[in-house]
């Protein structure tokens, strides 16, 4: 109670001096300035290639661009004298992303549910280690294995029979090259398991228990829970997890770039050589024109406008169930 | 099973008692569930085996083909024309440790600090804008950052020409969204006491962050920024469009077209020379080494420290 004889409060020991009474506000300040990057970068990115695409949309129309099946680029530098359609490539791209969805959609539903509610406890961390370690492998490994390796020992035997029995049905329709559409849609499968898996396996884990157990309690088997209770209440969350691997596999490069064979054909066949957008990009960049690169650009701002609109909507389907989803493979 | 069979057998003398299902027989019905049950448990189990069979093999061919090219040239020597063998990819290993310098130099603080204001400070529209965009960004085609860096710098407002600098502010966007996302979960998980002990023994908010907060995130921290590296280090994609890539070793800071080791590992194996394929092998093998390593030791890290997610 010695206070009580000291009526003042030591203020002076409460006022921070000099440099302290603006250490505060400069950091508020210098946070808030680094969390405002993100935004400008993303308006920069956006301004800057539509900036440099403005012209090929000008004279092709953005429709006409997205939807015209011929693209041969120009050679001048300051006008536009090729032609640019890029359904060839917006072809690619979807035909690629829609194997590789077909492919990886069950099989990551499939892991999630094993490694969530079958795998004992002590394979658990294992497993899902073994799946996210595929997120963490460069794309351009994937790449180097699946040209050098996965192309010529497994695909191109299931390729050439695929085409032998079914080569009446358009889609696998011959003659087999090796790269092609199919090649680069399953090892972009692979690609974009891991992120489904995480995303679907959080799903599953904020399933509530009690739901599970009253499904058992009832008489329910263990798969009957599964594709009954836990997944139609996780429905958003699967789609939303599909849609942000659709969106990795939209914007892949590398792999598929030596994957897919770029041929500008856009042929009906699964087994024929493709090129995808950002694929034939990266392809032809080196050698580009200056024009040609305005129509690469104009590639570049549809590529990310497709992806934007798949992310968001994937981001929002997830965000309802708290954001942590996906940490596990970004 | 004894009380139903008991049950199946016809009394001595009269007719068989009318078929009541007893407690442990199981229904037609039953039975097709219970099967069925058993057949998808299988079918998942498949799902994983082959799940994971593309790992492995990866593994495996990655491991065999490129250690019979590894040695000690490997990563001294410049790289000779694809056609001829011997030489290394030194070009490509300085120029990933030049660029990957940069980048983190760039791309960590900012993502620490963007974190920062997310936890400590972000409320309302902005931090949720923040939020929102960083999630979206992790899913930017690498490709799209490329030409943009590109179309800014190289060419652009910039006029900076291809070279180190420039790849590495390619490969700092790419990094920032994963480094802003995991630090932020880091820094969520300190808890508020401290926090509150720290302004009640009179500190600031910046003497709080920086002496209390992040300390005591720093092995959840460290885990972030390691995976960000990781992914940062393997991209290849935006280099293609800022880097250009060189088979000599470059040490310019900007200016001059700069290697980058997957970059020298793709245009090795996309030509048709068994020496520079062999090459591209071995560039792999120390690409995926580099990652693994990097991957495995953030997640140690991780899993050591109590701040971590029960993940």
């Amino acid at each position: 109670m010695s206070t009580a004889t000291d009526p003042r409060p030591p203020d002076q020991r409460l006022t921070s001096s000099g440099r302290a009474r603006f250490a505060d506000p400069l950091f508020r300040w210098f946070v808030t300035l680094s969390g405002t990057v993100v935004l400008v970068i993303l308006v920069l990115m956006v301004l800057r290639t539509t900036q440099d695409a403005w012209p090929i949309f000008q004279s092709e129309g953005f429709f006409g661009f997205l939807f015209g099946p011929e693209w041969s680029a120009g050679f001048s530098r300051n006008e536009i004298t090729g032609t640019y359609g890029a359904w060839p490539f917006v072809y690619g791209t979807l035909v690629t992303a829609g194997i590789a969805i077909v492919i990886a959609l069950p099989l990551a539903l499939a892991v999630a549910f094993y490694i969530s509610k079958i795998a004992q406890k002590r394979l658990r961390n294992g497993l899902s280690y073994s799946v996210e370690m595929l997120a963490a492998i460069p794309s351009v490994i994937f790449g180097l294995w699946g040209l050098l390796w996965f192309l010529p020992n497994v695909l191109r035997p299931v390729f050439v029979a695929l085409e032998s029995w079914f080569g009446w049905f358009f889609l696998f329709e011959g003659p087999v090259f090796g790269v092609s559409y199919l090649a680069a849609g399953i090892v972009l499968a692979i690609m974009i398991l891991p992120i489904m898996t995480a995303i679907i396996r959080e799903v599953i884990a904020a399933h509530p228990l009690d739901h599970q157990q009253a499904a058992y309690a009832l008489g329910a088997t263990r798969f009957e829970v599964m594709s009954r209770v836990i997944l139609p209440a996780s429905f958003s969350g699967v789609v939303g997890g599909t849609m942000l691997g659709l969106g990795r596999a939209l914007g892949e490069t590398i792999a598929v770039l030596m994957l897919i064979g770029g041929s500008q054909r856009a042929g009906t066949s699964l087994l024929f050589a493709g090129d995808s957008m950002a694929a034939h990009i990266a392809a032809t960049f080196q050698d580009a024109s200056p024009e040609a690169i305005r129509g690469l650009m104009a590639i570049g701002v549809a590529l990310f406008i497709v992806t934007m609109i798949v992310n968001v909507l994937a981001r929002l389907l997830v965000w309802r169930l708290g954001r942590v989803t996906g940490d596990a493979a970004v | 099973m004894t009380t139903t069979r008991d049950r199946e057998t016809p009394a001595p003398g009269g007719r068989p008692p009318p078929a009541r299902p007893g407690l442990r027989e199981r229904s037609d019905r039953t039975r097709r569930r219970s099967g069925r049950n058993g057949v998808m448990t299988g079918v998942l189990t498949a799902a994983m085996v082959i799940a994971v069979i593309p790992l492995v093999l990866i593994v495996v061919e990655v491991a065999r083909r490129g250690l019979a090219v590894i040695d000690f040239g490997f990563f001294t020597q410049p790289e000779p024309p694809w056609r001829r063998e011997g030489g290394g990819y030194v070009a490509g290993f300085v120029g990933t440790a030049y660029i990957m310098a940069m980048a983190i130099a760039m791309a960590i603080p900012m993502g620490i600090a963007t974190a920062v204001y997310l936890v400590e400070y972000g409320r309302g529209r902005l931090a949720t804008a923040i939020r929102f965009f960083t999630d979206v960004m992790t899913g930017i085609p690498s490709i799209f950052v490329g030409l943009f860096v590109y179309g800014l710098f190289v060419v652009g407002w910039g006029q900076l020409q291809f070279g180190t600098f420039v790849a590495s502010i390619a490969i700092a966007i790419m990094m920032l969204p994963i480094v802003t996302r995991s630090a932020e979960e880091m820094l969520k998980l300190v808890p508020d006491e401290l926090r509150n002990g720290s302004f009640a023994l009179g500190a600031g908010k910046l003497q709080t962050v920086s002496r209390i907060v992040l300390p005591a995130a720093a092995p959840g921290l460290t885990t972030g920024s390691m995976l960000a590296i990781a992914r940062g280090a393997g991209e290849t994609a935006p280099l293609l469009l800022t880097a250009l890539g060189s088979q000599l070793l470059v040490l310019d800071f900007q200016g001059s077209a700069q290697s980058a080791l997957p970059l020298q590992l793709y245009r090795g194996a996309n030509q048709p020379f068994a020496p520079g394929i062999e090459r591209a092998w071995g560039a792999a093998l120390c690409l995926f080494g580099l990652v693994l390593l990097l991957t495995v030791l953030a997640r140690w890290i991780g899993s050591r420290s109590p701040q971590m997610m029960s993940r």
